[in-house]
């Protein structure tokens, strides 16, 4: 269609999931601002972050949540996953347990999850390799086997973390123009209910 | 509802670095309230640890699942396959509405948890008059159509309502000399000579009141809840009712969120053995799995401390939850709606209400409803209290029978630092849940340094980004 503007732009929910401590709040804030601190608090405080990835044609919005520490004690809520396009499943390479679980919340991902859902295994701390305890041949291979896609990342020194992002975007189908359920859904306005409620002085 | 621990035992370390650790509120329960005031104390920067004994989050007003809902009220039955996934349902414990207009739009606005949720408005309100379902008329047009009422009724009711928009508190020239703070709601109705049909439906379908109590109260909100109706109806069209998809459920789970991106602590699971209080009777922390986490103040539901007596039973609520493979007969074939059995229509004191529910509210599979009939019980026998209602209904695939018990806080939270929310009542909507959670709130400000207190103001909102 002729009357299409140059650039679509789609927007997705991404959701990272994994053990506390792999880096998932870091990988985030890499990705968004740039940043890395050795000492990452365990949330970032935020209800969600956005950053967006040009494609060639399209462009691609992340709004990327954050489990806000909910998985620690197995609280993490269904809403969270729930609507989301994409998720970024995260281990530790420096942690065999990190990785079995990894592998769990991918289980869970595929059982409960959107069934469209682009799940992508990242084992972070790639910078740590002296101390590495998962070979990236055994992640790559359960990747294959489990139809995910798998990277090595590093926060710390920013390996990989915008090409997973990217890499993400790309497999996204942009065949709707939001990942959301359509129809005549409502999200609340602040201006719909800041009518003047002639009465309530009372 | 959690989701599942992925093949890992809790770390007992973990947890009990966290259990071993002083915070300035523990929260018990993960209820709609307990979680909205969880989320707003620690938005005011309080440490706050949350505890849930179940798997799940919402507590009484959780949404489940099927299977969650046969493990708890099945009495031992397995859901059968032709009910189609458990997962595609999610089964609402409270059977409530919100206002399009109401104080829970607000709260949600103030607490900037609106992100997180998807609304559908409820495609129609019906009212049970003389054995019939009738539409509650939404326009002029309908009003004059309807066969609630006569034409010279309908003209003395137009008058009423017009008196109803146009009353401001605040400008005496629109109260037309009547002092409503004063005059009863049943003094202003005569006013305008209405029948008493006419009444109960003002009452009971517009006022939303769920039994005549209002009748001997002043009128003045007898005109409020009216105009939050209209207010409320005006905002989206059909009905003036929304509802979140996925089910009330996602309330909870957002106020969570709320509160654990402000750094709350979440332990879902986790059994609450004893609340544990010093010598002069003051909480002092919470006993779980052994392990003792310190706190200065509890917050919970009545579930949490009925072994301390600091609860009082004030009544029961029935709650019938019918899956079935039909609309509610009589409601146009809406996907959602809310049908109100007036008190007076089938000889009680309170109201039934009837609200369905299906696959576009995304908490049934498709061609599935989910309806909820409830009201306050009355008689020894509630279920057969609402066969008036069931008998609307046309024939379900399975009846789950829900038998509530209603507390109220019974302590002094100034002396015992506990502050305890009310079990949902049997309304309709959540003016009186939201109005609930603020009072609360303002007992947990009341006892704090001044210099720490913050008072939300829902008539006035916050700036949003």
């Amino acid at each position: 269609m002729a009357a299409a503007p140059a650039t679509r732009v789609f927007q997705f929910k991404l959701v990272l999931l994994g053990d506390s401590a792999v880096g998932k709040s870091s990988l985030v804030l890499r990705f968004v601002r740039g940043q890395f601190f050795e000492y990452q608090e365990s949330t970032i405080g935020a209800a969600f972050l956005t950053q967006t990835v040009a494609l060639n044609d399209t462009t691609v919005k992340f709004e990327i949540w954050d489990t806000a520490g909910q998985e620690r004690y197995h609280s993490l809520a269904p809403m969270y996953y729930r609507g989301a396009a994409a998720a970024i499943v995260v281990y530790d390479i420096t942690n065999r347990d990190t990785f079995a679980r990894a592998k769990n919340w991918v289980k869970e991902l595929q059982r409960q999850g959107n069934p469209h859902i682009v799940i992508a295994l990242a084992g972070n701390k790639a910078d740590l390799a002296s101390k590495r305890k998962v070979e990236p041949e055994e992640a790559e291979a359960y990747a294959n086997e489990s139809g995910i896609f798998f990277m090595e990342t590093s926060a710390k020194s920013a390996t990989n973390v915008n090409e997973l992002f990217v890499e993400i975007a790309r497999k996204l189908p942009k065949s709707t123009p939001s990942a959301r359920p359509g129809g005549s859904n409502i999200v609340i306005q602040p201006q719909a209910t800041m009518k003047k409620n002639g009465c309530c002085g009372g | 509802m959690a989701l599942a621990r992925p093949g890992r035992t809790p770390d007992r370390s973990e947890s009990r670095a966290a259990m071993d650790d002083e915070y300035d509120v523990i929260v018990l329960g993960t209820g709609m309230k307990d979680t909205l005031l969880s989320g707003l104390m620690s938005v005011a920067g309080k440490k706050v640890l949350h505890m849930d004994r179940n798997s799940y989050y919402g507590g009484e007003s959780a949404s489940l699942n099927l299977n969650q809902m046969f493990e708890k009220y099945g009495n031992g039955e397995k859901p059968p396959a032709e009910l189609g996934s458990s997962r595609d349902y999610n089964i609402d414990l409270i059977p409530k509405f919100m206002m399009a207009s109401g104080k829970l739009v607000r709260m949600l606005l103030y607490s900037k948890t609106t992100h997180y949720l998807e609304f559908k408005q409820i495609d129609g309100s019906f009212v049970y008059n003389k054995g019939k379902v009738h539409k509650v008329p939404v326009t002029e047009t309908e009003a004059l159509a309807s066969g609630l009422m006569g034409l010279w009724e309908k003209r003395r009711f137009r008058n009423f309502l017009i008196y109803v928009q146009e009353y401001d508190a605040a400008n005496a020239s629109t109260h037309k000399g009547r002092d409503l703070s004063r005059l009863s709601s049943a003094d202003l109705i005569k006013d305008f000579g209405l029948q008493q049909e006419t009444v109960d439906f003002i009452g009971h379908a517009i006022a939303l009141n769920h039994n005549d109590e209002y009748l001997t109260k002043p009128a003045a909100e007898l005109v409020k809840r009216c105009q939050l109706y209209s207010l409320s109806l005006a905002q989206y069209g059909k009905s003036p009712y929304i509802y979140p998809l996925y089910g009330l459920g996602e309330l909870p789970q957002a106020f969570s969120r709320l509160s654990a991106v402000h750094g709350g602590v979440y332990m879902l699971n986790k059994k609450v053995d004893k609340i544990e209080y010093d010598e002069s009777g003051r909480v002092c922390g919470v006993t779980s799995e052994g392990e003792t986490a310190k706190c200065k103040m509890v917050i919970g539901d009545p579930s949490y401390f009925l072994a301390d007596g600091k609860v009082k039973q004030v009544g029961q609520v029935i709650r019938m939850v019918c899956i079935m493979s039909h609309p509610v007969p009589n409601t146009n074939n809406s996907d959602s709606c809310q049908i109100i059995i007036p008190q007076s229509q089938v000889g009680r004191q309170n109201d039934i209400y009837i609200t369905c529910l299906g696959a576009s509210n995304s908490v049934a599979p498709a061609g599935k409803y989910i309806v909820i009939v409830s009201s306050t019980v009355e008689t020894a026998e509630p279920v057969k209290e609402l066969s008036p209602a069931l008998k609307l209904l046309g024939k379900p695939d399975k009846i789950f029978a829900l038998l509530n018990n209603v507390y109220v806080p019974a302590n002094d939270f100034a002396k015992d630092g506990c502050f305890i929310t009310s079990s949902f009542d049997a309304s309709s909507h959540f003016e009186s849940s939201v109005n609930d959670v603020l009072a609360v709130y303002e007992q947990i400000m009341s006892t704090l340094p001044p210099e720490e207190r913050k008072l939300i103001d829902l008539d006035h909102l916050p700036a949003q980004e």
